[in-house]
């Protein structure tokens, strides 16, 4: 570490590698799983959920930084509340926006948005993001690596199911329990990322 | 709802409300949430590599559920239809926060190797499908039964999974060392990987009973033994 401004960008770096492979959100800290299952039948709608996903992060990101900034020190109990209103309000509020400002990208995030509010991946960024004491640039990497490491996983996963349906595999397997084990493997190869940190220090 | 006849437990008139004592029943295993409606998957996977951390996410589970239903369905017709989803989530959302900061207070150890996870009970959409889908329109006794029932089954399938999760990772069950010093720990168990492989084998095995009591029972209406070739 040479200090000052690259020790910076350095960090900074590793932040998004952590959350996008390391600390994948998806594959080892199962969040957002319901969309990862339920999403991930085609190539195409994993991608747009992806990019969906990385859009409300950033947001929640901001929303978090500015929560932990303002108000939480004076109420740390309303943490979780604030978290969750804020959020989803914030959300829908860009959503209609976009809706007005961005119709195109509104067509393809669209659907997606209001479900995305609720995921459990959202809610986590935030309290992570808290109790690591990331600050304001730090929280935005983190929320872009986070949201890289959800689309990676999730169209990983479309790409993978896809190849499933061709093949011919045993009727009893067919459905979530197939789903269970590919998603375990996928979680076994990334596992393989951990050797970047310990030789990174 | 199914009705009260074609349960597998056999004694469904046991309580004195039959309504409520089938509500309270079906969470255990006919629909229970992680098994056969494979809801609240990421606590159900996250913090399940060991049985003692199952039976405390479960509990806190459990709690919140309780709660909010009992809440919801007192006060159901005072809650306008178009913010029912808002409501819903502040009331989870308290009672999460007092979950949240009594394990703090009583159990700081557990509290910590859950971390993150407990407040993230709120986002569990087991506990918003259950007052969308069950609290916002049933009595008071019902809900709860339903809520009680749905909470256990959720807990067992946590402790059943951390459980196994447990033996096979760590040699050990809730924190008990079961096969002395020549076990050699299967480790990615307990790692994350293993949460997903656990569920999906469980999940199969569960399929392939049923599959085989169905054969059973439709090759053979008189055989008695069945649990002999489902074990």
């Amino acid at each position: 570490m040479e200090g000052g401004m690259t020790d910076n960008l350095g960090q900074l770096f590793w932040i998004f590698i952590s959350a996008m492979v390391v600390n994948n959100f998806t594959l080892s800290y199962f969040l957002g799983l319901c969309p990862f299952f339920g999403v991930s039948g085609r190539l195409v709608t994993a991608f747009r959920l992806g990019l969906a996903n990385i859009f409300v992060l950033v947001i929640t990101s901001l929303c978090a930084s500015f929560l932990n900034a303002f108000v939480l020190p004076h109420a740390p109990y309303l943490r979780l509340i604030s978290f969750i209103v804020v959020i989803a309000s914030t959300v829908q509020f860009v959503e209609m926006l976009i809706k007005k400002l961005l119709p195109g990208l509104f067509r393809a995030l669209g659907i997606f948005l209001p479900l995305i509010t609720t995921n459990c991946a959202i809610l986590a960024l935030a309290l992570f993001q808290t109790s690591r004491a990331y600050g304001v640039i730090e929280g935005l990497v983190f929320a872009l690596g986070a949201g890289a490491g959800l689309t990676l996983a999730l169209v990983l996963m479309a790409g993978l199911r896809e190849e499933a349906e061709l093949s011919s595999v045993p009727a009893l397997l067919r459905g979530t329990a197939m789903n269970l084990l590919i998603a375990g493997i996928l979680s076994l190869a990334f596992m393989g990322f951990a050797g970047l940190f310990s030789t990174a220090g | 709802m199914v009705g009260p006849g074609d349960t597998g437990h056999g004694d469904t008139g046991l309580g004195d409300t039959p309504g409520s004592y089938e509500e309270f029943v079906k969470g255990l295993w006919r629909e229970n949430p992680v098994f056969v409606q494979v809801l609240g998957m990421c606590p159900a996977l996250a913090v399940t590599n060991s049985a003692v951390n199952g039976l405390a996410m479960g509990g806190a589970t459990l709690f919140v559920l309780f709660m909010s239903s009992l809440l919801i369905s007192s006060l159901r017709s005072f809650i306008p239809k178009a913010v029912r989803i808002s409501t819903y989530i502040l009331v989870i959302a308290t009672f999460v926060t007092v979950a949240d900061l009594s394990l703090q207070a009583l159990a700081p150890t557990v509290h910590r190797e859950l971390g993150a996870f407990i407040s993230l009970i709120v986002v569990n959409c087991l506990i918003l499908g259950r007052q969308e889908a069950f609290a916002s329109k049933n009595p008071v006794g019902r809900s709860l039964a339903d809520a009680a029932g749905m909470g256990l089954g959720f807990t067992l399938a946590l402790v059943l999974l951390g459980g196994a999760r447990e033996v096979l990772g760590k040699g050990a069950l809730f924190g008990v060392s079961l096969f002395g010093e020549g076990f050699e720990p299967w480790v990615v168990m307990i790692l994350p990987p293993g949460g997903f492989l656990m569920l999906g084998l469980l999940l199969l095995l569960f399929a392939w009973i049923a599959e085989k009591r169905e054969k059973l029972l439709d090759e053979a209406e008189s055989e008695p033994d069945l649990d002999r070739e489902a074990a």
